[in-house]
C-alpha cells in the first residue's frame, strides 16, 4: 500500500497491536553518564530554565517533554554547549573520570562524544547524502589539509576507512537508494533520517535528538522509532530526545523528564509520568 | 561455448563442475556497503559445501524441506543448493507475503527448517510458529536487531557456516558422498503457485526437468559464462529462480544481487546485464518513468524525443530484425541511436542487453514495440511454474508482438476444441505436493498438462494466447469478450495503472480504472491542480476527463478489429484505492483477480450497468504491517464514446 493512501485513511485505522519489542531489561542500562545539576538559564528577563537537575544513565533512552516554550530545546542547547547556563553545572563521565563544565562550546561537546540533530533540519542541501554524512566524520580525520587536498599519505587510507564507516551507517539506516542524491531533493522524512545518519557518523556516546519525529506521517514515525531503538541497541548509544508525540515518547523512552515554564515538574518512567498530576495539569492546562 | 555436462544430473554436481572448470570466474555478486562484492564459483561451492555440512550436523535429512524466505541474497541461494546437496528440497516463499500466508506452505510440506533473510522474516515466522509445530529451526542471514531474541529455534547463518566448516574439516568425504547419491529424478525444488483460487499448490519439480529446460533455452540463445544477470524479482517466483539459479548453474554465468529493492535501477546501470528478464509490469513502470521525465524535459529535448521515437516506431523493429529498411531511414535511425536511443538504453541500464524476455502475462503490443524499437532485443516467452518456464520462446528474427512464438525444442503442444492449450515437455512438473486430485486434473493420463490458457496457432505456427480459458467470455449478443486484452490496451496509457473489465453475459462492456499515482500526480501538478491524496485525485472531474480520453482511444482501436468491435467500453469508474495484493485483489505476481474484485465490489458493478452516475463504496484495506482499516468514498461513473465499427474501418 502506498504511503499517501495510508495517510488518507489514517483516522479510520484500528488501534495497532503493541509492537513486540525485545524485553526492555535486555538492554543493560548503566550508571549515570551525564548529570545536570541545578542549571538555570535566562535570556534577559526570560528565564528559560530554572534550577533544573536530572541525570542520564548510560545506554538509556531519556526523553525531555513539555508544552511549547517549556525550555526543552534550551536544555538540549545547554547540553551540547550552544548556550552557557548562568548557574549550575553539567558533568560528563568518561570511564571513571567526571568532567565538569560551565562554558563548553559545541566543538568541544562533539569531541567529548555528544552529537545532535536539529528541529529544523540543518543539512547541506546542495550536497549528496553521502557527502553530508561524511561531514559527520570530520572530527575523526587526522590528515592535514594539504594531504587531503593532494590525496597523499594518510588522507587516502583515512578516506577509505571513513567511507566504510559511513557506508555501514547507510546500510544501518536503509538509505542506500539515496546515497548519491542531493539532500535538497529528498522528502522531509528522509532528510531527518540523513541527519540522524550524520550525527551517528561521529560515533557519539550521547546522541541528542531534537524532535526527531516532528512533521512525519505515521509510517515515517514508526520507521524513525525503530531506527532510534536500533541505534540504542546496536551501538549502545545513550539517547536524549525531545518529542511532542506523547505516544512515541511513552513507547520508546526508559525515563522521562517533564519541563514546564523552565522548571522540572516530573521525572520518572513513562508509567510514573502518566500518573503524575503535575504533568497532567501542565498538559491539559489549569489556572496557575 | 558448448561444454559437456554429461552425467551432471543435479544442481550440486553442476556446481562442483563449475568450481573445477571456471573456479575463478564470478558466480555471484552482491552490492554491500556500496561496493560490489564478488564470489567466484569456487568460493561459492566452498560456501555451499560448508552450509550443507552444517545443515546435516543440525539434523537435516534426505527428503527434508528447507523454507527459503528473503530477497535475492547469495547466502540464500547457497542454502538452496546446500539443501539439494543433501537430497533436500528448498521451498522458496514470497518474502513480501504476510505471516498468515506463509503458514499454509509450511504446514502443507511439514517444513522443519527455514533459512530467512532478516529480522522482518524471523518475526513473521515466529508469529505463525504456534500454528506450525513442525518448524524446528530458523536460520537468519542478517543478524541485525536479532541480539535479544531468546527463542531457541533461532540461529544465525554464520553459526551454521562455522559448524559446517568444522564438520567438513572432520569428515571431508561426507558431502561428496551425499552429492553423489543425488539423481536427476530427485525433487530439486518446490514452488507454491500464487493461486488465483483456493490454497496455493506446491509444484514439485525435479532436477532433470529444470536442468533440461534451462539448458535448452540457454543453447537456443547462445548464453555463456560471459553473461551477466541482475536478480531482482522474488526468488520464490519460478521465473527468477530459472534465471538466477537454474540457468547460471548450466551455463556458468554470473548473477548480481542488488543492494535493496529501491536501488535496482541504479544497480542495473552499474552492472549492465546482458541477459534480462522483466514481467510486463516492470517494463510498463520503466516506460511510465521515462514518459514522465520526458514531459519535464526542455522543449528541444521533447521535440527530439518525439521525432526520433516516431522514426523508431516506424523502422526500429525492422532494423532490429535485420529486415530491409531504406538508406535514408537507416541513417536517421543511426543519428537517433546516437542522440536518443543509446542514451535511453543507458538510462534504463540496458546498454549491454543481448537477450531480454518478458512473460508472466500478456504484454501490451505498444509497450512491447517501444522496447524493440529502441534496439532492445525484447522477446516474449511463454511458460509457467508447472512447465519449468520454457514452453514457447520467440526466436531472433521471428518476433511478433501478439504471439509468444513457436514451441521450444522438446515441447509438444496442442489445443482442445475449447481453445485450451495442452503441453507435453521434459520440463513438466512431477506433481502437486500432497494433492493427487489437483495433479490428475492438471496432468492427464497421456502426460498432457492442461494450462487453462486459451489461444491458437497463427499462420506461422506461433502460439497466440488471448486469455485464461475461464475468463474468455461472450457478451449477451455473442461477441467475443477477452477482458485481459482490453485491460492491457488500457494499461498502456501511463495514467492507467490497472483496469478491470466486465462484460460476460452482459449487453456491453464496463470497466474499473486504477489511476497511476505518479503519472496522474505529475500531470495534475503541471496543471496547478492541488489534491490531498490518492482518493481525492481519483475523484477529480479533470482526471475522469483524462481517463475518458484514454478509453475512447482504445474504443477507436477496437472499432477497427471486426471480432472485438462490439466489446468497446461504454462506461467506467475510477477506483478510490489501488488494487493491492494485501487486499487479495491482485495475486502476489500482481495479476488482477477479476472474479474476486467483481464479488468484492458487486454494488459498483451493478451501478455501472444500472446507468447510475455515482455510487458509494466502503472497502477494507490491509496495511503492510497487517492492520486493517476502511476507506470510503463516493465514486462517479462516466460514459465513454464508442465508435461504429464500419465508419472507423472506412477511415482506416
Amino acid at each position: 500500500m502506498r504511503p499517501d493512501v495510508a495517510l488518507a485513511a489514517q483516522p479510520q485505522v484500528q488501534a495497532p497491536p503493541p509492537a513486540a519489542e525485545p524485553p526492555a531489561q535486555a538492554r543493560p542500562i548503566g550508571e549515570p553518564i551525564l548529570v545536570v545539576d541545578h542549571v538555570s538559564l535566562a535570556f534577559g528577563g526570560v528565564r528559560a530554565l530554572q534550577d533544573v537537575s536530572f541525570d542520564v544513565r548510560e545506554r538509556e533512552v531519556r526523553a525531555i517533554i513539555g508544552p511549547n516554550g517549556a525550555g526543552k530545546s534550551s536544555m538540549l542547547n545547554v547540553l551540547n554547549g550552544v548556550y552557557h547556563p548562568q548557574s549550575g553545572t553539567i558533568r560528563l563521565r568518561t570511564g571513571e573520570r567526571w568532567l565538569e563544565f560551565h562554558d563548553m562550546n559545541p566543538h568541544e561537546a562533539a569531541s567529548l562524544g555528544i552529537a545532535r540533530t536539529f528541529q529544523n533540519i540543518a543539512l547541506f542541501k546542495g550536497m549528496t547524502v553521502l557527502d553530508n554524512i561524511m561531514t559527520g566524520r570530520n572530527l575523526k580525520m587526522r590528515a592535514s589539509f594539504l594531504e587531503q587536498a593532494l590525496w597523499l599519505g594518510r588522507a587516502k587510507k583515512e578516506e577509505l576507512e571513513h567511507r566504510r564507516a559511513v557506508e555501514e551507517i547507510i546500510d544501518f539506516l536503509e538509505i542506500q537508494h539515496i546515497r548519491k542524491t542531493p539532500v535538497g531533493r529528498l522528502p522531509y522524512g528522509l532528510q531527518k533520517r540523513v541527519e540522524l545518519a550524520r550525527a551517528l557518523a561521529a560515533e557519539p556516546r550521547i546522541l541528542l535528538l531534537d524532535e526527531p519525529m516532528a512533521g512525519m506521517n505515521l509510517e515515517e514515525k514508526q520507521d524513525m522509532c525503530r531506527f532510534i531503538l536500533d541505534v540504542n541497541d546496536h551501538f549502545g548509544t545513550t539517547i536524549v530526545l525531545i518529542e511532542h508525540d506523547m505516544g512515541v515518547v511513552m513507547d520508546i523512552s526508559d525515563r522521562v523528564v517533564v519541563l514546564d515554564y523552565g522548571r522540572k515538574i516530573g521525572d520518572g518512567t513513562p508509567q510514573e509520568i502518566r500518573a503524575n498530576q503535575a504533568v497532567i495539569d501542565a498538559y491539559l492546562g489549569v489556572a496557575h | 561455448m558448448v561444454e559437456s555436462l554429461a552425467g551432471l544430473d543435479t544442481f550440486p554436481k553442476l556446481l562442483a563442475h563449475h568450481a573445477r572448470v571456471r573456479g575463478e570466474r564470478p558466480a555471484v555478486r552482491e552490492k554491500y556497503l556500496g561496493i560490489w562484492q564478488t564470489w567466484t564459483w569456487s568460493q561459492f561451492a566452498d560456501e555451499v559445501r560448508a552450509v550443507a555440512c552444517g545443515l546435516a550436523a543440525a539434523g537435516f535429512r534426505r527428503g527434508d524441506h528447507l523454507a527459503i524466505v528473503g530477497d535475492n541474497r547469495p547466502r540464500l541461494y547457497a542454502a538452496m543448493c546446500a539443501a539439494q546437496c543433501l537430497g533436500g528440497i528448498p521451498v522458496p516463499l514470497y518474502q513480501d507475503a504476510v505471516a498468515a500466508e506463509m503458514a499454509f506452505p509450511i504446514q502443507n510440506a511439514e517444513i522443519a527448517w527455514a533459512m530467512v533473510e532478516d529480522q522482518e522474516q524471523v518475526d513473521k515466522l515466529l508469529e505463525i510458529l504456534p500454528q506450525c509445530p513442525t518448524l524446528r529451526r530458523i536460520w537468519y542471514d542478517d543478524p541485525r536487531g536479532m541480539r535479544h531474541y531468546p527463542q531457541r529455534e533461532l540461529a544465525p547463518y554464520d553459526r551454521l557456516l562455522e559448524e559446517g566448516r568444522a564438520a567438513h574439516a572432520r569428515d571431508p568425504r561426507f558431502i561428496e558422498v551425499e552429492i553423489a547419491k543425488g539423481s536427476g529424478e530427485d525433487t530439486a525444488a518446490m514452488f507454491f503457485t500464487s493461486g488465483t483460487t483456493g490454497n496455493p499448490k506446491g509444484v514439485v519439480l525435479t532436477h532433470r526437468a529444470l536442468i533440461d529446460r534451462a539448458r535448452t533455452a540457454a543453447e537456443m540463445e547462445g548464453l555463456s559464462d560471459r553473461d551477466v544477470v541482475l536478480a531482482y524479482l522474488p526468488p520464490a517466483w519460478i521465473g527468477q529462480n530459472i534465471f538466477s539459479y537454474a540457468q547460471p548453474f548450466v551455463t556458468g554465468y554470473c548473477i548480481c544481487c542488488p543492494e535493496s529493492a529501491e536501488t535496482v535501477m541504479t544497480d542495473m546501470r552499474e552492472i549492465g546485464p546482458t541477459y534480462y528478464f522483466a514481467p510486463p509490469r516492470v517494463l510498463e513502470a520503466l516506460l511510465t518513468q521515462v514518459s514522465i521525465r520526458m514531459e519535464d524535459a526542455g522543449r528541444l529535448k521533447r521535440a527530439m524525443y518525439r521525432y526520433f521515437m516516431e522514426l523508431a516506431r516506424r523502422v526500429g523493429g525492422a532494423i532490429l530484425e535485420g529486415k530491409p529498411v531504406g538508406l535514408g531511414d537507416r541513417l536517421r535511425y543511426w543519428v537517433g541511436d546516437l542522440l536518443v536511443y543509446g542514451p535511453l538504453r543507458n538510462v534504463l541500464g540496458m546498454s549491454r542487453v543481448r537477450v531480454a524476455y518478458t512473460a508472466g502475462e500478456a504484454i501490451g503490443p505498444d509497450l512491447f514495440k517501444f522496447y524493440r524499437s529502441i534496439g532492445i532485443n525484447l522477446k516474449q516467452l511463454y511458460g509457467s511454474t508447472e512447465t519449468s518456464v520454457f514452453v514457447c520462446v520467440q526466436p531472433d528474427g521471428q518476433v511478433k508482438p501478439d504471439t509468444v512464438g513457436p514451441p521450444v525444442k522438446g515441447v509438444e503442444l496442442k489445443f482442445t476444441p475449447e481453445r485450451e492449450l495442452l503441453i507435453r515437455s521434459p520440463g513438466l512438473f512431477k506433481e502437486y505436493y500432497k494433492n493427487p486430485q489437483a495433479t490428475r486434473e492438471a496432468k492427464d493420463a497421456e502426460g498432457w498438462f492442461h494450462t487453462g490458457d486459451a489461444g491458437y496457432f497463427d499462420a506461422d505456427g506461433h502460439v497466440k494466447i488471448i486469455d485464461r480459458v475461464k475468463d474468455v467470455g461472450r457478451l449477451a449478443d455473442g461477441t467475443l469478450f477477452a477482458p485481459k486484452y482490453l485491460e492491457n490496451k488500457l494499461k498502456f496509457f501511463p495514467y492507467i495503472k490497472e483496469a478491470v473489465c466486465f462484460g460476460h453475459g452482459r449487453d456491453r462492456v464496463c470497466a474499473f480504472i486504477n489511476i497511476d499515482m505518479d503519472a496522474v500526480g505529475n500531470w495534475a501538478e503541471k496543471r496547478n491542480m492541488p489534491y490531498s491524496g490518492y482518493v481525492d485525485l481519483a475523484s477529480r472531474d479533470e482526471v475522469y476527463e483524462l481517463v475518458r480520453e484514454c478509453i475512447e482511444r482504445v474504443n477507436a482501436d477496437l472499432a477497427a478489429e471486426p471480432e472485438l468491435a462490439n466489446s468497446q467500453i461504454h462506461r467506467f469508474l475510477i477506483l478510490h484505492k489501488e488494487l493491492d495484493a494485501d487486499d487479495e485483489e491482485l495475486t502476489r505476481t500482481r495479476k488482477v483477480r477479476r472474479r474476486f474484485i467483481a464479488e468484492k465490489y458487486a454494488p459498483l458493478v451493478e451501478a455501472l450497468y444500472a446507468g447510475r452516475d455515482s455510487v458509494h463504496v466502503e472497502a477494507r484495506v490491509r496495511y503492510e504491517d497487517g492492520r486493517t482499516g476502511t476507506i470510503s468514498a463516493d465514486l462517479k461513473i462516466r460514459d465513454a464514446k464508442t465508435f461504429p465499427p464500419a465508419a472507423t474501418k472506412k477511415a482506416a
